[in-house]
């Protein structure tokens, strides 16, 4: 399975996710969400940032069941769904992830026809990765 | 005289004058270099231009033959101008509109654009996880967005969902494209029609797209020949003139996983587009031809709404009626397209756009005076009015 390769502007994410935290980058300055994050803020070009805290609720925007040819350990958990979900509080905020049963369950433990768009979710941890069961 | 921004620019100021290929197969005997090689020479054979007169070039960041190879092996001359564009397949059409771009400034008189893959025989890119770009793919990859078919496939379900566009509307791009190849004896698919049962029935690669909402894996190269207008009336084929061309990268677009903005499914075919008429003589509803980037069938319909053929959310309802078809609306993908004729980055839609314009393509559109030809949507991309 791929872990993160991290860079310098997304390491602070996955330091959250660690903890179980699921946070997003704000600017500074002006306090606007981004994400991806990025060095400076696209809305007032301030390159003070900071990472904020949120609810961990959201619905699935969209989502996707992939099928082999996939690399090894996706391939044997296929057919499995990986959803964008969209935050709660700040709906242009969407994630890629996927809807497991609870957390730490495999990719394909939840039956991809039971998923539809709209459909709420929240988010749990599992090894560093945010996942995210039915709310 | 100067030209100055946003006067006469490049507008019908070049002509394509020589387009070449190889053979299009699954599996091709011979490497890429050799390929790139043999498509360019068949280019300016087919331009009656000696290799000596080329003096620019452009190809796809991709592309493994560089510039000094190929310069060294079919006997260029001095090279003034060389450029390459980014964004895989969204770069295919940008390559001619950076040579028109040189020729017309005057930085060059004679240039190659060209691509040469070995996606059939070669690895998928996708599996090479050694180079694993660190943004945006820690966002994606470890959940198991793995290939560009699972992220194009976000997008289409979430385009399905908002607007009622079904299964049936990718078959009929799917069909269209396999009709026009069923056509083209260099066509991949030439011998293989396509019906709606199997595609109802096909395996699914990422759901809701199916196999063949995929384009094909293939091996093979194409080229064409760019001189400047006066240059063109000299040569011997009927010169297929660029009217206008654009490259597309939006405010705050994502590439392929264009998740995180107001509106994802607004691409890059929106800011091609704007830039396109802005600077053209005619209109979407002048177009005679289109030859519409088609490595997913959903990204037809998209760039069909994004090139003003038809409204925001109509894109699956045009595909109604055999509007796609040779006699339909807007014929499309007169070759087969990605889908069914070879997929080498989108450029066999350039010369299958020169071959309508010329009037000697499989599947001719009578009459056919103007075509759009696109490049790679769901990434930063461009785009090509050409005009006979």
């Amino acid at each position: 399975m791929l872990t993160p390769v991290t860079d310098t502007d997304g390491a602070p994410f996955w330091q959250y996710a660690a903890r179980g935290e699921l946070r997003v980058q704000a600017c500074g300055d002006c306090g606007e969400l981004r994400f991806p994050p990025r060095p400076c803020c696209p809305h007032c070009r301030s390159f003070a940032a900071e990472w904020r805290a949120v609810s961990g609720r959201g619905r699935v925007w969209s989502y996707v069941v992939p099928h082999p040819p996939l690399l090894p350990g996706y391939a044997e958990q296929a057919p499995y769904n990986v959803v964008v979900v969209e935050l709660e509080e700040a709906p242009r905020i969407r994630l890629v992830g996927n809807v497991v049963a609870s957390a730490g369950a495999p990719l394909d433990s939840v039956d991809p026809a039971r998923l539809r768009i709209g459909a709420r979710v929240r988010v749990v941890f599992s090894g560093g990765l945010p996942q995210w069961v039915p709310a | 005289m100067s030209l100055t921004a946003g006067s006469a620019g490049i507008k019908d100021a070049v002509a394509i004058v020589g387009i070449g290929q190889t053979a299009f197969a699954r599996n091709l005997a011979e490497d890429e270099r050799t390929l790139a090689c043999r498509a360019v020479l068949a280019a300016l054979d087919d331009a009656g231009i000696a290799p000596g007169e080329v003096d620019a070039l452009a190809s796809y960041t991709m592309e493994e033959t560089d510039e000094v190879e190929l310069a060294k092996a079919v006997g260029f001359g001095d090279l003034t101008f060389f450029s390459k564009v980014g964004y895989g397949g969204g770069g295919s059409c940008a390559t001619v509109a950076h040579l028109a771009g040189a020729i017309a400034s005057g930085q060059a008189t004679v240039g190659v654009a060209w691509r040469s893959r070995k996606r059939g025989s070669g690895p998928r890119p996708w599996t090479n996880t050694a180079v694993q770009l660190p943004t945006p793919a820690q966002w994606t990859r470890p959940f198991g967005l793995l290939r560009p078919v699972d992220e194009i496939a976000m997008l289409a379900r979430r385009y399905m969902h908002e607007y009622g566009v079904s299964r049936d509307h990718l078959f009929n791009v799917a069909l269209a494209c396999r009709n026009r190849a069923n056509q083209n004896p260099a066509a991949v698919m030439y011998e293989r029609p396509l019906t709606r049962e199997m595609y109802m029935t096909s395996r699914w690669i990422s759901e809701p797209l199916c196999l063949y909402d995929n384009c094909l894996e293939t091996d093979g190269a194409l080229a064409c020949v760019v001189v400047g207008k006066e240059r063109a009336r000299d040569c011997a084929r009927t010169p297929v003139y660029v009217h206008a061309a654009a490259q597309g990268l939006p405010a705050q677009h994502h590439g392929m996983v264009n998740y995180w903005n107001d509106d994802p499914l607004t691409g890059p075919a929106w800011t091609a587009a704007r830039h396109l008429w802005k600077h053209a003589d005619f209109t979407p509803q002048d177009v005679d031809v289109a030859q519409i980037y088609d490595a997913f069938s959903a990204l037809v319909p998209l760039s069909l709404e994004g090139y003003g053929f038809c409204a925001r959310g109509e894109g699956g309802a045009f595909t109604e009626q055999g509007a796609l078809e040779i006699g339909g609306r807007l014929p499309l993908n007169t070759g087969g397209g990605g889908l069914s004729e070879a997929y080498v980055h989108g450029f066999n839609l350039i010369n299958e756009g020169v071959k309508q314009l010329r009037g000697t393509s499989t599947a001719q559109v009578p009459g056919a005076a103007t075509c759009l030809v696109t490049a790679g949507e769901g990434v930063p991309t461009s785009a090509l009015l050409l005009r006979s």
